[in-house]
Formats: structure tokens, sequence, C-alpha cells
């Protein structure tokens, strides 16, 4: 688990140009870490590429918050 | 002057008379290139008369999963695509009155759905590489409407819809999305016509005669270099003046 939530915080951190503290379980990816609907579009690409998986759509759009995409990302490889 | 060395282009329609001169300019500046189209032969040909760098994917663009396989199989053969050029487009040509459902999907699959899906597909690539060109081939009709083409005009100006708003969401990411609509060029399409018909197109022309493939190419070849990074959403005519538009 903290695995992965330390691999999802590295993109998130570098996609989005924030400082690793912002990062926290319920920090909106649009609200709280000033990105863009595409970036949500290429932060769940990355994920994808990350970690081997596939998002779909309408699984993409729950992801909101880092704690989200964490959530879903342990499911999903579990 | 337009360097596209280590650049790799998509290219449908590229055993037409303008597929083939766009294939055979984006190559001479350095591109790797796939060509696509329906029809095997021409394309090998013009694969072998290009050589290094050039290869065929065939795909039927009225078959939706051939299209969706299309991005996928260029960028198996090349690495990657950076460059897409929608070129490939029917005419299935009749009153308006007249005009069946089959004639409207037709050319409406083939020459606007088939674009959303082949730029959807290479979408992805353009993004990460933070670098993408995607010129679609329009037509001065799509602006100026045709009796006899409602359904090839409304694909060419819903071309031109779709180029836009599509180069709204992806601009910051160093991708551009244009059109360049050619007037009265010489190709096969064009053959048809009569010498009466050309005659009466040729009053309307002020350059006093129809175009070269070739001067479709080298706009799509500006548009697909480095140096037209910002110009995106443009449609760039090339009419010999037969619209001011």
């Amino acid at each position: 688990m903290s695995d992965i939530s330390d691999r999802v915080k590295k993109i998130v951190v570098e996609h989005l140009g924030v400082d690793e503290e912002k990062v926290t379980e319920n920090a909106s990816f649009i609200d709280d870490l000033g990105a863009d609907s595409l970036d949500t579009v290429e932060l769940v690409m990355a994920f994808e590429e990350e970690f081997g998986i596939e998002i779909p759509d309408d699984a993409a759009e729950t992801i909101q918050t880092f704690g989200d995409a964490v959530k879903f990302i342990s499911g999903a490889t579990a | 002057m337009f360097d596209l060395t280590g650049k790799t282009a998509l290219i449908t329609g590229a055993s037409g008379g303008i597929g083939g001169a766009v294939a055979s300019a984006l190559h001479g500046a350095g591109a790797a290139v796939a060509l696509s189209g329906t029809r095997e032969a021409p394309l090998r040909e013009l694969a072998d008369r290009l050589g290094e760098r050039a290869h065929v994917v065939t795909a039927d663009l009225g078959d939706a999963a051939a299209v969706e396989a299309l991005p996928r199989q260029a960028a198996e053969a090349m690495g990657s695509v950076d460059i897409l050029v929608n070129n490939a487009g029917i005419t299935r040509d009749n009153l308006f009155m007249r005009m069946s459902d089959e004639e409207w999907a037709q050319v409406i699959d083939v020459n606007l759905t088939s674009s959303f899906r082949l730029a959807r597909g290479v979408l992805r690539g353009m993004m990460k590489a933070r670098w993408g060109r995607i010129v679609t081939i329009t037509s001065v009709v799509g602006t100026t409407g045709n009796p006899g083409q409602g359904n090839y005009a409304a694909a060419k100006a819903g071309l031109v819809g779709m180029s836009k708003s599509l180069a709204y969401e992806v601009a910051s990411r160093g991708i551009t999305v244009n059109c360049v609509a050619p007037g009265f060029i010489e190709t096969a399409m064009t053959d048809k016509l009569n010498d009466e018909q050309k005659g009466r197109i040729l009053t309307q022309i002020p350059a006093g005669k129809m175009g070269a493939p070739d001067d479709i190419a080298a706009a799509v070849l500006y548009l697909a270099s480095p140096q037209a990074g910002y110009v995106t959403g443009a449609t760039l005519h090339v009419n010999g003046g037969m619209a001011m538009i």
C-alpha cells in the first residue's frame, strides 16, 4: 500500500509540479493541486503505465483525489 | 527549409493524388511515413519508390475496428506517430432530395468519423511526447457549399469544427491541429470532369488554372513542420483565389 502510495505521489508531484507535502489523502487534483481536466486524463494515463493496469473512463471519473487514486490502484493491482 | 528528420507521419488516402504528394513531401523532408489506404498495390508501389522510411498499413476507413487499429499499426511500424494527416475522403454526390441515408452515412463515416477516431487514437502518444501535428484535408466546399455535395460539404465543414475544438484542448501540450482546404486540384477525382465543366470552373479561379497535388502537399508540410508550432485551429485555403475566405 505504501509502495503504491509513494509511486502515485511521485507521478503527481512530477506531473503537476507541486510540493510533495501538498499531496495529501484528500487533496483534490483539480481543486487543490491545480490540475486542469486534461491533466487528470494524463495522470490516469501515467497511472495505467506505471502499474500496468487499465482504468476505464467511468472509473477514471471517480478518481478525484490522491486518496481515490491510491485506493483504486490498490484494488486493481491486488 | 522544413526538416522533419526523426519525425513519423501517418497519412490516410495515400494512394490518391493528394495523399501521395503529401506522403512524398513529408518523406522528402526526412520523416518516416506510414501509407494508409484500402488498396495495397498502389501503396506498395509508392513505398517502393520512396525507399527507406516508408511503410504500408492498409485499412478500410469505413470499418470502425480497422480505424481503431490503424494508429497502433502505424506506431508499431515507425515507433510513434508524431504527425497525422487525415486525407482520405470519398464522394457520393447526389441532389439533396435524392440523397439516400446510405450515401449520407458513408461520406460522414469515412470523411468525418474516421478522422475523429484516428485523431483520438494518436493523441496519447502526442501528449506524452509533448509534440504533435494533426493536419486534416478539408475542401473549399466545406465553406462555400456545393450543389450535389450536401453530405461531402457537411463532413468537410464538420472537420473544421472538430479540428478547432481539439486545437483548444491540446494546444498547451505542443500539439497543433489544422486544416488545409484545397480548391480544384488535378486528381483522379477531377479527371472525370469534361472540358466544358472544367472550362466553367476555370472562369471562377483567378489563378486561371487548377492546382496540383504538390500545392496541397506544400501546405501540409508547412503545418507539420516545427516552424508552424504557433499555428493552430487554422484552415489554410489553397485554391488559386477561387474563394477568398
